[in-house]
Formats: structure tokens, C-alpha cells, sequence
């Protein structure tokens, strides 16, 4: 165990650990879920995590929608909304394009 | 809205987002789990904008609908064979939000010292750096895959030394920032040295290593999105980008495994270096000195049409002539006459994970008759004709038999074990790696030239005819 600085509040000590807790959990089950996807299908895995990296667009309305924030900040902040949204957008679509074109397809035979 | 009530919706968009992933496992869940994710995303978006300290509404929509507009567009148009660009173009701005995010919250806390907690500094700097390098080597990406730039490797003198130096620039000055002064200029630096490590990391690496780095690439879009989640306090991006770096880890290694080759090996091996020179040599030795057998499209047709068993093994080639449709049609045609029609998929064929199935699934060709290595090696003994379209270092029997090529020990198709061999290839030129592949002078195999395209309808012609 370590020991936190004695400048350090505890509060953000816990909530930090809390935050590294959350990471670790989800990188596990990362690579839980993401093992069963088939080779076949491991392009629009990517296209479908690309899609969902897209989320830091959650962060970027809360940085250019902050009240306080000067026009700096505001400016990037949009820039970032922008680039975030056509990260989302189109990694949905194109996700979507692709797997529709293996859903027509028959199912595979039973092995 | 409640603080509560908001990190509750956030937990369904974390759920939608792993339920997304879970349904990936099969293609008939596949599409409806995309739908899913894309669900949980809008609640998130809404439940931001619901937030009661975000304001500036009007120019934060104009923003959205810009990004909305140009994202669908371009994922509607994009053509199936260029999904590795798209792919990569995504990864890039993704990793450019998240260090713009970083560079716009670090301006809004600072620059009084000691503002930001060392918490903050340090997940801000991680954004910003992880961010930036995924956004300057995912730009590198897509201009080689797309070929703005060229895809062999481009190499110099003390690149690592310079790519070091770089790397070491920007912790110099992270360490700077999270020591003491939170200086804005410090922080431009680290920035700058981030990208143009981004850019020069991405440049010395080969086309064919580009599976490796997109997957490398999606990894690291993960972490900054979830460095930023960190940030901002935000447990949907903490878990949102932890899976996607997960994901894109997983596949690095997936793919480092199917060329036998470490990841340091990829990034600072600079495959091809020595071998640029000597295959082309090689190569060029090979068009006039050794025994390749070339023929018509008549020829190749007879051969195939009175085969009991083709095994097509598709490459990136194929997705360069966009010739999938016609691949189709040839082995309906084949099967037509009765002959057993199989598609070998190497895990490295194309420019990233699953390329292959991705074309061939536009084209319609039935599952059942995808093999993947494993499966298919033991059944080219038993093959009349390997039907190689533009694939190349993925059945080069070099990596079997020659200790000294750069490809020893990956995995191949074994093709040259088959009765017949008939590359569809453009010229002789070596491929991405500049490896030269001794199966085009084997004396089983035949070369057919031209573009991937024009052959197979010539084919598809000759053997209506046969």
C-alpha cells in the first residue's frame, strides 16, 4: 500500500483510486467481451470502437460549454465538438454499412 | 439535472456500449448491437447537453451539425475496399478531440500554479500527448493508405535517435508542467513534439505493417479518450476508452502473432530497410534470369474450369482493383461446373484486422466458404489450383524455408503445396516489403498479369467458353 502525501486530501486520493479502479475493471472486461468477437468480423470491430472513442465528445461540450470559458477555450472547445461528432457519426454509419452487409448473408453451417 | 441522476445515465451508456461489443460476437447480433451503441451515445450526448453548467448552446449545435454532416457523408460515400483509411482517418480526429480537449481545459484552469491539481496535470498532459500522436500518426496512415505519400518505408539516418529525442522532449517538458510552472507555452510543446513524433513513428513503418499500426493507433485513441475521462472526472469516458484500448490492444497483438513479429519489431524494426535494395534487386534478377511462367487468360480458364478444387486466396491487390464482385461472379461460374470453390483468408491480408471478410461479405460470398489459415493449410495438398489475386508476403514460401528473409516464421497459406499455383499479379514488382517471392518462379506456378479486375473478367469469359 502507499502511503498518501500528507498534502494530498484524502478525498481526491479516494476518488482517484476509484477512477483507477473503473480503468482497470473495464480494460479486463475490454478484453473479455472483445476475445469472443470472430476474425471475421474484426474490421467493424475497429470501426465500432472507433465509433465509440467517439465519446469524447462528452467532454468536449463540457469544456466549450463551460460558462466561464473565455474565447480560447470556446474556440478549441468546438473545434473538439466538431471532430468528436463526425468521429461518432460516421463511425456508427459506416459500422452499420458494413454489418448490414454480413447480415444478408446466410448463417454459417454448424461445425 | 442531478448530478446523480446524470452519472446514472452515463452507467446506461456504459452498458449499452459493452452490450454493443457483446453482440459483435455473432454477425446476425452484430448490426442490432451497433444500433445499441449508437442509442447509448445519444443518451450520453443528451444527458450532457442537459447539464446545467454547460451554456453556449447555439455555436456548440452549429459544431455538432458541421461534424454530423461531414462524418455521415463521408462514412455513406466511402468505398468498402477503402475502409483502412476511413478507419484511420477516425482514429486521427478522435485522438485530436481529446488533445484539443486537454489543450482547451488546461488554458481554462491555468495558468495560475498550483490551480491544477497534479492529478489533473498529469491526466491533462496524457491526453494531450496520447492524443496528439494517435492524431499525427493516424493522419501519416491514412495519406499512405490512400497514397498521397508512398507506402514503402521512408527512412533516414539516426531516425530513431531524432524519434527519441522527440519522446524525450515531450516528458521533458510534461515533467516541467507537472513539477511546477503551468506555463501554456510548455504545454504548445509538449504538443508539437507529440505530433511530429506522431508523424515520424508512422512514417519509417511499411504498408504491409499497417494492420499492426491502425490497430496500434485505435489503441491509443482509447487511452486518450479514457486520459481525458480523468480530466473531466467522467466515468463513461474512463470506461468507454479503456475498451477501446482494449480492443485495439487485443488486436495489435492478434496481429504482431499472424507475422510472427514483436510489436517493437513493427515500430522501430523498419521492415524492408535492408530488403529494399536487395529485393528490388532481386526481383529484377527474377525477371530475366528466372524461369517465370506466364499465360493467357484461356489457359488459366481451362485449368480452373476442369479443377476439382480452387482455392482462392484474395490480398490486398484485390481491394486496390476493387475487384471482390468479380471474384464472385468467377466462383459462382466455377461452381456452376461443379467445382469446390473455397476463399483461404490470411489474418494480415489487406491493410487491417479482417479487411478480407469485409469485401468478400459486400460481394455476397457465403460464409461456409471462408477458411481461415488453420483450417485451410491441411487442404492444399488436396487443391487442383491456388488462385492467388493479389496477395503476396502471406504466401511467400520464404517465410517457411529461408532463415535469412525478413518474413521467416510468419505463418503463411501455404499455396505452394497445392497441384497448381496462378498468381494474379500487376508486374513482378516485390510487394509491400519488398521481399522478393520465390513462389512466382516455382515451377508449379503460373502468372497471370494485368490488373486483378481485367484478368477475372477476362477469366470469367474465357471459362463461359471452356
Amino acid at each position: 500500500m502507499r502511503h498518501p502525501r500528507p498534502r494530498r486530501s484524502d478525498i481526491v486520493n479516494t476518488s482517484l483510486v476509484l477512477e483507477l479502479t473503473i480503468l482497470v475493471l473495464a480494460i479486463f472486461l475490454g478484453f473479455e467481451v472483445i476475445s469472443k468477437v470472430p476474425t471475421m468480423l474484426h474490421t467493424p470491430l475497429m470501426s465500432g470502437t472507433n465509433a465509440i472513442h467517439g465519446i469524447v465528445i462528452v467532454g468536449a461540450i463540457l469544456v466549450a460549454g463551460r460558462k466561464d470559458a473565455d474565447t480560447l477555450t470556446q474556440v478549441v472547445g468546438f473545434a473538439a465538438v466538431a471532430l468528436a461528432t463526425a468521429n461518432v457519426v460516421g463511425g456508427f454509419v459506416v459500422t452499420d454499412r458494413m454489418l448490414e452487409m454480413f447480415k444478408k448473408r446466410q448463417p454459417p453451417r454448424p461445425e | 439535472m442531478s448530478e446523480t441522476a446524470t452519472n446514472l445515465l452515463y452507467l446506461v451508456t456504459i452498458v449499452a456500449f459493452v452490450v454493443a461489443l457483446r453482440f459483435l460476437s455473432s454477425p446476425r447480433t452484430a448490426r442490432l448491437g451497433n444500433v445499441v451503441g449508437a442509442a447509448g451515445m445519444l443518451l450520453a450526448i443528451a444527458v450532457t447537453l442537459a447539464q446545467d453548467r454547460v451554456d453556449h448552446y447555439a455555436p456548440i449545435l452549429v459544431a455538432m451539425a458541421v461534424g454530423a454532416v461531414v462524418g455521415a457523408v463521408s462514412a455513406r460515400l466511402v468505398k468498402m475496399t477503402a475502409m483502412p483509411q476511413m478507419v484511420a482517418l477516425f482514429n486521427g480526429v478522435g485522438g485530436g478531440a481529446a488533445a484539443l480537449i486537454a489543450l482547451a481545459e488546461f488554458h481554462n484552469l491555468g495558468p495560475e500554479p498550483g490551480r491544477i491539481g497534479v492529478e489533473e496535470t498529469v491526466a491533462i498532459l496524457l491526453s494531450a500527448l496520447i492524443g496528439s500522436v494517435s492524431f499525427a500518426g493516424s493522419l501519416v496512415a491514412f495519406a499512405k493508405l490512400q497514397e498521397l505519400v508512398s507506402g514503402r518505408p521512408i527512412l533516414y539516418r539516426g531516425q530513431q535517435i531524432v524519434n527519441g529525442l522527440l519522446l524525450a522532449g515531450a516528458a521533458a517538458l510534461a515533467l516541467a508542467i507537472v513539477a511546477g510552472p503551468q506555463e501554456e507555452w510548455l504545454l504548445t510543446g509538449v504538443l508539437v513534439a507529440a505530433l511530429a513524433f506522431g508523424v515520424l513513428f508512422v512514417l519509417p513503418i511499411g504498408g504491409a505493417d499497417m494492420p499492426v499500426v491502425i490497430s496500434l493507433l485505435n489503441a491509443f485513441t482509447g487511452l486518450a479518450a479514457a486520459a481525458t475521462g480523468f480530466v473531466l472526472h467522467n466515468n463513461v469516458l474512463i470506461v468507454s476508452g479503456a475498451l477501446v484500448g482494449a480492443s485495439g490492444t487485443l488486436l495489435t497483438m492478434l496481429m504482431g502473432r499472424a507475422m510472427n513479429r514483436s510489436l517493437t519489431n513493427v515500430l522501430f524494426g523498419a521492415f524492408g530497410t535492408v530488403q529494399s535494395g536487395a529485393g528490388a534487386a532481386a526481383a529484377a534478377a527474377a525477371g530475366d534470369g528466372g524461369t517465370v511462367r506466364s499465360a493467357s487468360a484461356d489457359d488459366v480458364a481451362i485449368m480452373l474450369a476442369y479443377a476439382r478444387r480452387v482455392v482462392i486466396v484474395p490480398g490486398y491487390g484485390l481491394a486496390v482493383a476493387q475487384a471482390q464482385h468479380d471474384v464472385r461472379a468467377l466462383a459462382d461460374l466455377l461452381e456452376e461446373r461443379g467445382v469446390d470453390v473455397r476463399y483461404a483468408i490470411h489474418p494480415v491480408a489487406g491493410r487491417m484486422p479482417g479487411h478480407m471478410n469485409v469485401l468478400l461479405a459486400e460481394a455476397n460470398v457465403p460464409y461456409p466458404q471462408l477458411y481461415e489459415m488453420e483450417q485451410i493449410n491441411p487442404e492444399f495438398p488436396r487443391t487442383d489450383v491456388a488462385l492467388v489475386i493479389g496477395a503476396n508476403d502471406v504466401t511467400n514460401p520464404a517465410a517457411r524455408n529461408s532463415p535469412g528473409s525478413p518474413i521467416y516464421g510468419m505463418p503463411i497459406l501455404d499455396v505452394d503445396r497445392a497441384e497448381n499455383v496462378v498468381v494474379l499479379k500487376r508486374s513482378m514488382n516485390p510487394g509491400f516489403a519488398g521481399i522478393d517471392n520465390e513462389l512466382y518462379t516455382h515451377s508449379k506456378t503460373t502468372m497471370l498479369f494485368g490488373d486483378a479486375k481485367e484478368s477475372l473478367m477476362a477469366l470469367i469469359g474465357a471459362v463461359k467458353s471452356a
